[in-house]
């Protein structure tokens, strides 16, 4: 590089230089990125393990620069409970989908955040069984028409989306929970700062820390790129309410 | 010391750093020790939410190149069986102790040795075994429980020791190395433990492997370990065998020490039996029963067992049809008396008192 060149932007160093396996428009490749800046900010890369869950994002361990355990499906806070235990030093994050978190491995996530473990938590909800092409999830929207659900999802048979973010801040032990998106750039940036955020908390011993990401599946929900963030904003967002829901620094004891 | 505590205090001076568990009878007194015991020596003490979740925890923590164990009983070590099976694809070591009772389903809590085919023949999916420890005395679980750290580290593979509710609840003298001589793992030192990053390549603890030739690679990868095993594991022991024997009786865990008491009894009344006892139940020592199996003396081989007949099948592969082989099993929690046994030894060796012990064979299943 020349003297005179200022390096702006480039690939965080907790990032491998490859080709993702991900579809056009699926932002799973948007949240890898967050994350690998989070870790390179804080200086944790080198003493970070990730936990791989079982759907699209399996294979997150060949886009992140870090050390890797891969899960059973729905397992991955398990997983990241018995080596946080064994190694507190270190930087500890599960990445799920909603597949993995929310319906196979709910009792390992509630149970996780209930002990408050010192691990964070990437949680990808987009609303459908990706990797297996596109079943319905305990997150897919009232009517949307998945594989497993051809004439839209039938509350009356089925029930309502499960909101995890609201179910883990109901949790008395502290911990931070946040629901962000990322179909938009200034959406982008504010869960850049929330992962961010997520981490620092981790690294500082605080709490438990889990980011809901609401996310798109154009592939599976049958959508262009850009049909699918707009699907993402018009249904999702009114629905999983994006905010903060429980913070530390403001909920400290009970 | 009862047998349960045992276990507990042998794990910690084999360096054992973690522990998860979830409770379940006749098993809970090792949770109930080591929650006070882990916190001394400076290790994890962690009480999950399910066998499932443990299981997994011990997953994590294997990752970390520590020493890591749980223990359980029947029902809760099948609920482990998905991360046994991921842990054995993805070259991990961990030590699970099952204390069995008796089953299938919720069973009882008695002790049974009914689990011999989930622990030795696989009970998760996939080309996997563990290698598998059965202890007869609690001096002996103690033994095999630091011999099963070190195996699990030989081998970085899951290893179980099973043993009966009786070996849990029994209080028996035993000896301990001195604690100030514990050894531990450490992780910086590993070449394959997930340690963070630092000027090296990561490392992914991982079992998928998309492309079939990866995965074939790594399934005989797995069997190689399994026939090192083979050659280097097999271990046994032999009582009063000699060439005087007209029966061999081929029993492990508990149910051996009532043979023992059966084989004293009838050499006093000058009959002659020998037993086989197999410690690993994988690999299981084959060769050497068949060795003792086919000598001239031996008219007949009894499998005994607190089953309805499992190792049983382990013993026709190792003889081979070159011997008669019969089986003497209570199961259910039912503990077999040493008169029950005898009965069927006397039955076996003096063919004309089959009638009188018609009552018997009701209770003790027959299989020629």
């Amino acid at each position: 590089m020349s003297s005179n060149s200022n390096v702006i932007f480039s690939r965080p160093e907790a990032m491998h230089d490859t080709v993702t396996h991900y579809c056009p428009g699926c932002t799973h490749g948007i949240i890898h990125r967050l994350v690998a800046e989070a870790l390179d900010e804080l200086g944790v890369r080198d003493k970070a393990v990730g936990v791989a869950p079982v759907g699209c994002s399996v294979l997150i361990y060949n886009y992140i620069n870090c050390d890797f355990m891969e899960a059973p499906h729905g397992r991955a806070p398990a997983l990241a409970t018995g080596f946080k235990r064994m190694r507190p030093d270190m930087t500890v994050f599960t990445y799920q989908g909603d597949g993995d978190l929310a319906s196979i491995g709910m009792g390992e996530i509630v149970h996780a955040a209930n002990r408050g473990e010192k691990f964070t938590t990437i949680f990808v909800n987009n609303a459908i069984y990706g990797m297996t092409g596109g079943q319905m999830a305990p997150t897919t929207m009232p009517q949307q028409i998945t594989t497993t659900s051809p004439k839209g999802r039938d509350v009356s048979q089925v029930g309502y989306p499960i909101r995890m973010a609201e179910i883990l801040s109901a949790l008395v032990t502290p911990s931070y929970i946040e629901r962000v998106a990322v179909h938009t750039p200034q959406h982008i940036l504010k869960a850049k700062k929330a992962i961010y955020k997520a981490f620092k908390y981790q690294v500082e011993g605080r709490c438990y820390s889990m980011v809901e990401v609401l996310s798109t599946c154009p592939t599976n929900w049958g959508y262009t790129p850009q049909e699918a963030t707009k699907w993402l904003a018009d249904n999702m967002v009114p629905y999983y309410e994006l905010k903060c829901f429980k913070d530390p620094e403001k909920t400290e004891g009970f | 010391m009862k047998g349960n505590e045992a276990i507990a205090e042998a794990a910690i001076r084999a360096g054992a750093e973690g522990y998860f568990c979830y409770p379940i009878t006749p098993q809970s007194e090792v949770a109930e020790y080591l929650t006070k015991r882990m916190p001394e020596v400076g290790g994890v003490f962690l009480q999950g939410e399910s066998e499932v979740a443990v299981g997994n925890m011990l997953f994590g923590a294997a990752s970390t190149g520590k020493r890591v164990f749980t223990t359980s009983s029947s029902p809760g070590i099948s609920l482990m069986q998905e991360s046994i099976s991921y842990m054995a694809g993805a070259h991990l070591p961990a030590v699970l102790v099952n204390i069995m009772r008796g089953g299938p389903g919720l069973g009882g809590i008695l002790p049974a040795q009914s689990d011999y085919f989930q622990a030795v023949k696989g009970g998760g999916h996939g080309d996997y075994r563990l290698l598998v420890l059965a202890p007869s005395t609690v001096q002996e679980a103690v033994d095999l429980m630091m011999l099963s750290f070190d195996l699990a580290d030989k081998y970085r593979n899951p290893v179980m020791m099973i043993g009966d509710g009786m070996i849990g609840q029994m209080m028996e003298a035993v000896e301990f190395p001195e604690e100030k001589e514990i050894k531990r793992n450490n992780p910086d030192e590993s070449d394959w433990a997930v340690n963070g990053a630092k000027d090296r390549k990561p490392r992914i603890i991982k079992s998928l492997f998309l492309d079939p030739h990866q995965l074939e690679d790594n399934s005989w990868l797995l069997d190689d370990k399994y026939e090192q095993m083979k050659r280097e594991e097999v271990r046994y022991e032999l009582y009063k065998v000699n060439a005087k024997n007209k029966l061999l009786i081929v029993s492990y865990g508990t149910m051996a020490r009532i043979c023992q008491t059966v084989i004293d009894e009838l050499e006093s009344e000058g009959i002659s039996v020998g037993l086989f006892r197999p410690i690993t139940l994988y690999p299981y020592p084959m060769k050497e029963l068949k060795k003792e199996a086919v000598k001239k003396n031996i008219k007949t081989v009894l499998t005994v067992e607190m089953s309805t007949a499992q190792m049983l099948e382990d013993v026709e592969r190792s003889i081979l049809g070159k011997k008669q082989i019969e089986f003497f099993g209570r199961t259910g929690g039912i503990v077999p008396t040493p008169d029950e046994v005898k009965s069927k030894v006397l039955e076996l060796i003096k063919p004309k008192k089959k009638a009188k012990t018609s009552e018997k064979k009701k209770r003790g299943k027959n299989v020629k």
